[in-house]
């Protein structure tokens, strides 16, 4: 049992499936983003893909700042993801709101609306960095299996 | 009673080994696009994943769908290995196949929906081919059992070099390759990537995994009829067919819905019936 748990929590970590989702991204950390799937850097050989459905996903990667607009969309996109998942928020934007801080309508951070395991800096932030902190997230999945089942 | 074990015995083989060939496909497909790509073992680990997750479902008949998806395709996988009639396995594996895309109509979700009705248009095109194909078999060996190409004195294929072409139209369908995987695929080649899929998630998303997996086994297997007689004549063909059907999905871009039923129901239907009627007179 605990052997299959061990196996099953190693699988976690070698298969994330990553959701992006762009709140109001000005496209520089989209484009680095889409740079990780590129043969340069090629996320696939930790395991992960890019897909485009909540339903599948373990990782969800936000890109710019939270408005009024896009909060609720978010924590829809947040609630459509089964657990165990992660959060990465990606560049300046999306860790405090940015530039576009002191805008009428925007929130902030990510952090604002929902939970955030893991914050990547850089305006834009490098297609290293984000790597980074996608394996740094998985590292959250080993840490949930150690504690038992959250819910 | 040895039937049965025969078949447990090949599922607990496709089971082990089912996995290793998606894992090739997605190494072999990365290398083509000039990528590292994931593990070999990949596909394993995604199915592990998967399986822990949280179950979420819209309807519950997605649920019971994905069961019985997994089960029509052992099933057929079961009896075609136990050497049983071709005709069973046909109707079997059409279970299986039809009841995935149940599931996905159960969902209110467009995506969903779209999913699920291109998978029906899928099986439409596909499965007339498939039979008139077991059909041309059934006839050329004398027998409709799945191990009677084994016992003949030569391979069918040289008889057979139309309905061997329709199959590799078929094999398309059924490995979900462009460009006749217009109702989900594992890449994104057009604009609806996961279609019949998106509803699946978690443990019934697995539990289709391992479905296509053996359905993928079971094409292979298939394929093999056609160089039954030899273990090398066999090994060879279906590596051959498996390769050019990376490299075509690596080449193509998808065809829209008519497309697919026009080359299934034109050429397609036309090459196995000109075959079957070539065996028969």
């Amino acid at each position: 049992m605990k052997m299959l748990k061990k196996l099953t929590e190693y699988a976690q970590r070698k298969s994330p499936w990553i959701l992006h989702y762009d709140c109001s991204s000005c496209n520089g950390c989209d484009i680095e983003i889409l740079a990780c799937l590129t043969p340069i850097y090629d996320v696939e050989r930790f395991g992960a893909v890019n897909v485009g459905n909540p339903l599948h996903a373990d990782v969800l990667l936000v890109t710019g700042s939270v408005n009024l607009r896009n909060a609720a969309v978010l924590k829809e996109l947040y609630r459509q993801m089964p657990e165990p998942k992660a959060v990465l928020a990606v560049g300046a934007c999306a860790l405090s709101g940015g530039v576009f801080r002191d805008a009428y309508n925007v929130l902030g951070g990510v952090d604002k609306v929902i939970p955030v395991d893991v914050y990547v800096p850089g305006c834009p932030a490098k297609p290293e960095s984000v790597l980074d902190g996608v394996i740094l997230a998985l590292e959250k999945f080993r840490r949930d299996a150690d504690h038992g089942d959250k819910s | 009673m040895n039937n049965l074990l025969i078949a447990l015995g090949a599922l607990f083989l496709a089971l082990l080994f089912g996995g290793l060939i998606q894992g090739l496909d997605r190494r072999l497909t990365a290398r083509i696009q000039r990528r590292v790509g994931p593990p070999i073992l990949q596909p394993y680990f995604d199915v592990l994943k998967l399986w822990a997750k949280e179950p979420l479902f819209t309807s519950s008949m997605t649920e019971v769908c994905a069961w019985g998806g997994l089960a029509g395709s052992a099933a057929a996988l079961g009896l075609f290995f136990a050497g049983q009639d071709l005709l069973l396995v046909f109707f079997t594996q059409a279970v299986g196949a039809v009841l995935p895309a149940v599931g996905a109509l159960a969902s209110p979700s467009p995506y969903s929906q779209t999913g699920g009705q291109r998978e029906l248009l899928q099986l439409a095109a596909y499965e007339p081919v498939l039979l008139v194909v077991l059909a041309c078999v059934g006839q050329a060996s004398g027998s409709f059992s799945a191990n009677a190409p084994l016992h003949l004195s030569g391979p069918l294929l040289p008889s057979l070099p139309l309905t061997f072409a329709a199959l590799l139209l078929v094999m398309g369908i059924k490995l979900r390759k462009s460009p006749f995987d217009t109702a989900a695929s594992a890449h994104a080649h057009q604009e609806l990537v996961r279609g019949l899929y998106t509803e699946y998630s978690g443990p019934s998303l697995a539990l289709l995994e391992v479905a296509h997996w053996l359905d993928t086994l079971l094409l292979l297997g298939i394929c093999a009829l056609f160089w039954a007689t030899s273990l090398w004549g066999m090994t060879l063909l279906i590596a051959l067919v498996w390769l050019g059907e990376i490299v075509l999905d690596n080449a193509s871009a998808r065809l829209t819905w008519p497309w697919l039923l026009a080359v299934f129901w034109g050429p397609g239907l036309l090459l196995a019936a000109a075959n079957l009627a070539w065996v028969v007179w």
